[in-house]
């Protein structure tokens, strides 16, 4: 029997802000005028919004900030945060929140300027028992779960590379892209070691960003102006905070949300058109492929050599050019799946995957803890 | 079940850094399962257990992952930081002193003593060979 969520919601506008540089515009002003867009997209007006949901560095209660600055009243709204995979969390929640009839139109956004406001912002806690020993995070403890894995399986450092050249060469295909020069695997690997094995560019963008989608239930989906991407399944998992409480850092918490959300959606991973995945470092792209079943364990080193997840590839793996290459505003995640329902519609130009009608779109928070894997697909997919 | 003495007085954490202070390396074990854990909690982790007692660790662990946090020289230079599973089971961050930091390596057998980072207090461990 089909599971009672599936495809029961749908995203009928998107859109992104202030990608790259906002000079002058605050991080609520980049969501705001995202979710003018995604609204203006959907052609649903702000005073029919009933649900909102947003997280944020900038702001503790982003859903309150949000709903004040828009000068709604919701009448169901969450700003949990469990760090980038947020987003995807919220779609989750959403999906709940409409088919339980709570609310009728549910937006999702976020925003950021951390870039021109001064660089990487965040509100985590210093992790007790951790801190005295001066790990600069996030970077830190993806450097170790890097190392262990390289040292597990053998994994070399031009093999990581090519995670960041894969991405490099789908950003050339988006003009919304922020890093689109020509990047080789000596560029990576010889660029400036900052927590080692990791180098530079190992490491996600820091940008500036917003974006917003709008989700109703499938019913009222199908009469808007685009094409309705529903939700065929959702599923999360985490397992710890801190680097030092995960059980194994070559495996995340995706080994169990990737399944569930699988079932979900009634698909399996050679179901899905585009695979959208949180590459907040290099390391993130092989381990979620391993972990979702692209491949093996421990071979995920060698599933992202040689062009296979590239442009022309077997696999089209973060075809925005991801958070290595096209935006990283310091929460990833609703950009991840914005990319997701963006190839499910059709409307992502040069990089357009041909008759994609099926999306993953994977999210990652804090040191790889929160996993909340996501599945979009096109009304036919239902 | 706990008395109410279990819940009264300083925390786990609290505890843990006043035996650091007197040169302690103490951990966590479970009256009923036996079963060590780390860093020091109010319950037994995944069975709720309100049975936990200090034990001194006996201070060899094996490194399960390392990294070296590259800093300028004029900043304190490179260090390490690292992930040191323990012989009574439990993990925890760490870092390894008296090698460079890049020598440091997975596997590496290392025995903890009680030293300072700063004016902290704090378990680091050498590299037994």
């Amino acid at each position: 029997m089909a599971h009672p969520l599936r495809g029961k919601a749908a995203c009928v506008g998107l859109a992104t802000a202030g990608c790259g540089e906002a000079h002058g515009r605050n991080a609520m002003e980049l969501m705001v005028e995202a979710v003018h867009g995604a609204l203006a997209d959907a052609q649903i007006p702000l005073s029919e919004v009933d649900g909102v949901f947003a997280a944020s560095a900038f702001y503790a209660m982003a859903n309150m900030s949000l709903a004040e600055h828009l000068g709604i009243q919701p009448k169901y709204s969450n700003g949990s945060n469990i760090g980038g995979s947020s987003f995807m969390m919220h779609a989750l929640d959403a999906a709940m929140a409409l088919e339980a009839g709570l609310i009728n139109v549910a937006v999702i956004a976020y925003g950021s300027n951390q870039r021109t406001a001064g660089g990487f912002k965040s509100i985590s806690e210093p992790p007790p028992f951790e801190t005295v020993y001066g790990p600069r995070n996030p970077i830190t403890s993806y450097a170790l779960a890097t190392s262990r894995y390289m040292h597990q399986y053998g994994c070399t450092r031009d093999q990581l590379s090519s995670v960041a050249v894969s991405a490099r060469e789908w950003a050339k295909l988006n003009p919304e892209a922020f890093s689109r020069g020509d990047l080789t695997i000596d560029d990576v690997s010889n660029s400036r070691m900052i927590s080692d094995p990791l180098t530079k560019l190992d490491c996600c963008l820091v940008t500036d960003g917003a974006g917003a989608i709008i989700m109703t239930r499938a019913d009222r989906a199908k009469d808007g102006p685009n094409t309705p991407i529903h939700m065929l399944g959702c599923a999360m998992e985490h397992h710890h905070r801190m680097i030092s409480g995960m059980p194994d850092l070559t495996v995340t918490a995706t080994a169990k949300s990737g399944p569930r959300a699988f079932e979900m959606a009634g698909y399996g991973p050679k179901d899905m058109d585009t695979v959208q995945l949180y590459d907040a470092f290099t390391i993130n792209t092989i381990l979620f492929l391993e972990d979702l079943g692209y491949c093996k364990k421990g071979e995920g080193k060698d599933f992202v050599t040689g062009g296979r997840i590239a442009p022309g590839g077997e696999l089209p793996v973060n075809t925005n050019g991801g958070g290595l290459s096209c935006v990283h505003p310091g929460m990833y995640g609703l950009f991840v799946m914005i990319e997701g329902i963006r190839q499910a519609r059709g409307t992502c130009g040069d990089r357009q995957i041909k008759d994609a009608k099926i999306s993953l779109a994977h999210g990652n928070g804090g040191v790889l803890s929160s996993q909340v894997t996501s599945i979009w697909g096109r009304p036919e997919t239902v | 079940m706990p008395t109410d003495d279990y819940f009264s007085g300083p925390g786990p954490e609290r505890q843990f850094h006043d035996f650091l202070a007197e040169g302690k390396f103490m951990i966590q074990r479970s009256k009923s399962s036996g079963n060590y854990n780390f860093y020091p909690r109010t319950l037994e982790p995944g069975t709720g257990a309100a049975d936990l007692e200090w034990v001194e660790a006996s201070g060899d662990g094996v490194v399960y992952a390392t990294t070296v946090n590259r800093q300028r020289p004029e900043k304190g230079g490179d260090y390490n930081i690292c992930l040191i599973d323990l012989a009574e089971g439990p993990r925890m961050m760490c870092r390894v002193v008296g090698i460079e930091p890049a020598d440091v390596k997975i596997g590496m057998k290392v025995k903890a003593k009680v030293d300072k980072i700063g004016d902290q207090d704090a378990v680091v461990f050498e590299s037994v060979n």
